[in-house]
């Protein structure tokens, strides 16, 4: 055991979808069932369609059966779609919630960031909070004593220590939670995206921290929709699909590995199927696809031109066609709105099935994901519109070459830097890589 | 060493497994949380003081009210016995201890949704919340209780020496809240319409307890069996040790420490049965 911080063995957890959306029952509700059930089953008893067990309720199987070892010191990512079961193995973990199956086992001091600034109380003084929020997460009274100043001073808050933080900005709170939330050093770390909340400096920070608690040699189980990051930090990452475990590797394997059960998913579910869009259906889109048209292994890398395919049938004769898209990134900010109409006027008529492909040269796209909402319109009428017909990932590449990618803004710039009228070049910088151009052909032919 | 310590903790180990019906209470978990029940008692505190205008005030203005209430209707106009003590000092002994306890339960039942926030997103032991609520009462007892003195000092009733065994007394309506606070806040998890029960709860056992009246109306096997109700030896040993009443309520109080004590362990009992539904339920 000593080498091993975590073992988790056939974990399973059910909820009941009932109960999951209306969250409590009345006491009546219950009551009656109690009152009424006997005598239901007894009559389906009666007419011999008798089932062994009690009425089963709708029940989801959250997690299933998901068994896997954490060494000391490893840094490990959870990735997987929403509703995979990343959160409820991390709630299990921190036992906020009991499995319905199966056992875990923790050897050391647990902490977990399930979120900044729980049980913080608007009345209480930022000194109270802190005294407050450090005992909710596990702190001892002399451990905060000791760390009281430096929690201070990593929050620049010094001023406004004694003040309520109902008087904070939101900024000040985030800072003060995340300065409590930072100086709480367990040997085991669970934390569930935590990083997507604040600003990029903020963010940076967590970063940061978390890093330095892996050097130290904690254990960390992060759960982050962001690839990039569980890319940089953990060594390893489990890939959970519908509440098990799929995959159990290096996070570099896991997160391609993720990436293309994506790509064959939204390949497998034609976007003719999806009932998830709006409008009159005179066209409907069937297929989307976003091409890295200088890339050649099929990723899309920052730096490169984008290609968007939106292959439709149409339905009846539509002239004047309008078709568009968004391109928007992981907070829902549109980067880019791209319209026929707008860009190469009311042109298009069309009368039969067909593709139109849309390319960006140099969309200055920042590593991260993105979604594509696309639509066609015609005079008013909307036609089709698919909100999120496809997500695709921007990968970092060494665009500046100098080894620093660009992290922080929306898009990113190519500057030209000059000095007293003299332009600068970082010594030995390459020209931008040029890579073999493939044309990104019509999968409609 | 366990796994709040600092220490190197190689011996730390946790345990996640399902439970299955009645589990242990984890008393000594409890134990290693004191720490955080301290700060959320204080935090009650501090909170009920700083977003209330009147403050403190109000801990004494709940049971005085309810004093010059029943000192002028059933004191002055029905004529209620009151053992030969005046009737504002005897109904006003035995509402403090009568605020504890209501007001314990009343906070301490809605205090797990109350608290859902964070029940969702950190672990400790569950029983920390209702516990620190009603903790926090006691500090309102204390001015409710500076005020009894000042009303002994001023009708010139000298406490007996009956007086030490004050603070068990006052255990006692500490048991009897939270034992009651841990059923109704764990099935308030469950059961929202708890919370609408409470008011009447309340007003109900207010009348059933000897607070406007003397226990003494009753004769004996009966008046011990009074002694069911824990508030029924609450408030008859206040005003024993405080007032010198010469009714000893030995009997009562023995007969209400038991079912305090009932009530508190099939409480905590209930509560830890539950416990592991609140994060997914609340």
């Amino acid at each position: 055991m000593s080498n091993i911080a975590i073992q988790v063995e056939g974990l399973s957890k059910r909820y009941h979808i009932g109960g999951k959306q209306e969250s409590y029952k009345t006491l009546r509700d219950t009551l009656t069932n109690a009152f009424v059930s006997p005598f239901r089953r007894a009559g389906k008893l009666l007419r011999g369609q008798a089932t062994g067990a009690a009425e089963s309720d709708e029940t989801i199987w959250a997690l299933k059966d998901v068994s896997f070892e954490i060494k000391r010191g490893e840094v490990v990512g959870i990735i997987g779609r929403n509703g995979a079961g990343k959160s409820t193995l991390l709630k299990i973990l921190s036992r906020i919630t009991e499995p319905t199956n199966g056992f875990a086992e923790i050897y050391g001091r647990v902490g977990s960031l399930l979120e900044v600034g729980t049980g913080f109380h608007p009345e209480l003084t930022g000194r109270e909070n802190i005294y407050l929020n450090g005992a909710i997460l596990g702190m001892k009274r002399a451990e905060i004593d000791r760390k009281f100043d430096e929690i201070v001073e990593f929050a620049e808050i010094e001023k406004f220590i004694d003040t309520p933080v109902k008087h904070y900005s939101s900024g000040m709170y985030l800072r003060l939670a995340f300065a409590v939330a930072a100086h709480f050093e367990p040997e085991i770390l669970l934390v569930d995206e935590v990083l997507a909340v604040g600003d990029a400096a903020f963010q940076k920070k967590c970063l940061g921290k978390m890093e330095s608690l892996s050097s130290l040699g904690r254990t960390i189980l992060m759960v982050s929709h962001n690839l990039p990051t569980i890319q940089a930090l953990c060594s390893r990452a489990i890939v959970v699909h519908q509440g098990r475990l799929v995959r159990d590797t290096s996070s570099h394997d896991a997160v391609r590995y993720y990436l293309d059960d994506i790509r064959a998913k939204a390949a497998n579910i034609p976007l003719d199927k999806r009932d998830d869009r709006k409008g009159t259906g005179a066209i409907k889109f069937h297929h989307v696809e976003v091409a890295d048209s200088q890339s050649e292994n099929g990723a899309i890398y920052t730096g490169n031109d984008i290609s968007i395919t939106m292959a439709f049938k149409t339905y009846r004769r539509v002239p004047n066609c309008n078709f568009g898209l968004h391109i928007q990134n992981s907070l829902g900010q549109i980067i880019y709105r791209i319209t026929t109409r707008d860009t190469i006027g009311s042109i298009l008529s069309i009368d039969h099935d067909g593709c139109i492909s849309c390319k960006i040269a140099q969309p200055r796209l920042l590593p991260g994901t993105y979604e594509v909402k696309i639509f066609a319109s015609s005079m008013g009428e909307n036609l089709d519109e698919v909100f999120v017909a496809t997500r695709f990932e921007v990968l970092p590449a060494d665009i500046y070459g100098t080894g620093n990618t660009p992290q922080n803004g929306i898009v990113y710039a190519i500057p030209e830097w000059r000095l007293n009228g003299k332009e600068i070049r970082q010594s030995g910088a390459k020209p931008l890589p040029v890579k073999r151009s493939r044309d990104v052909r019509c999968m409609c032919g | 060493m366990t796994y709040l310590t600092l220490s190197s903790s190689d011996q730390s180990k946790i345990v996640i497994k399902p439970s299955r019906g009645w589990v242990s209470l984890k008393l000594r978990e409890l134990w290693e949380y004191r720490e955080l029940l301290y700060f959320l008692t204080w935090r009650d505190i501090k909170v009920r003081y700083k977003q209330t205008v009147l403050g403190a005030a109000w801990a004494i203005i709940q049971p005085f009210l309810t004093m010059v209430i029943f000192s002028l209707f059933f004191g002055k106009l029905a004529k209620v016995p009151s053992d030969g003590i005046p009737y504002p000092i005897f109904s006003y002994a035995a509402l403090v201890p009568w605020t504890f306890f209501a007001n314990g339960l009343s906070q301490a039942s809605n205090s797990l949704v109350a608290s859902a926030n964070l029940i969702k997103k950190v672990y400790f032991p569950r029983l920390a919340i209702p516990l620190a609520t009603v903790f926090s009462g006691v500090v309102d007892f204390a001015f409710a209780f500076m005020v009894l003195i000042g009303m002994m000092l001023y009708f010139g009733a000298a406490p007996t020496s009956n007086v030490v065994w004050l603070p068990l007394l006052l255990l006692l309506a500490f048991v009897t809240s939270l034992g009651v606070s841990l059923w109704l806040s764990a099935m308030n998890v469950q059961f929202r319409d708890v919370r609408y029960t409470i008011p009447f709860l309340t007003q109900f056992w207010l009348f059933a307890t000897p607070i406007a009246y003397p226990s003494s109306l009753l004769s004996e096997p009966w008046r011990t069996l009074y002694g069911l109700n824990p508030m029924v030896g609450v408030t008859e040993g206040f005003r024993w040790a405080l007032l010198g009443t010469d009714t000893a309520p030995g009997p009562i109080i023995i007969v209400s420490s038991v079912m305090a004590l009932l009530l508190l362990v099939s409480g905590a009992f209930y509560f830890r049965r539950m416990e592991k539904t609140f994060a997914d339920v609340v």
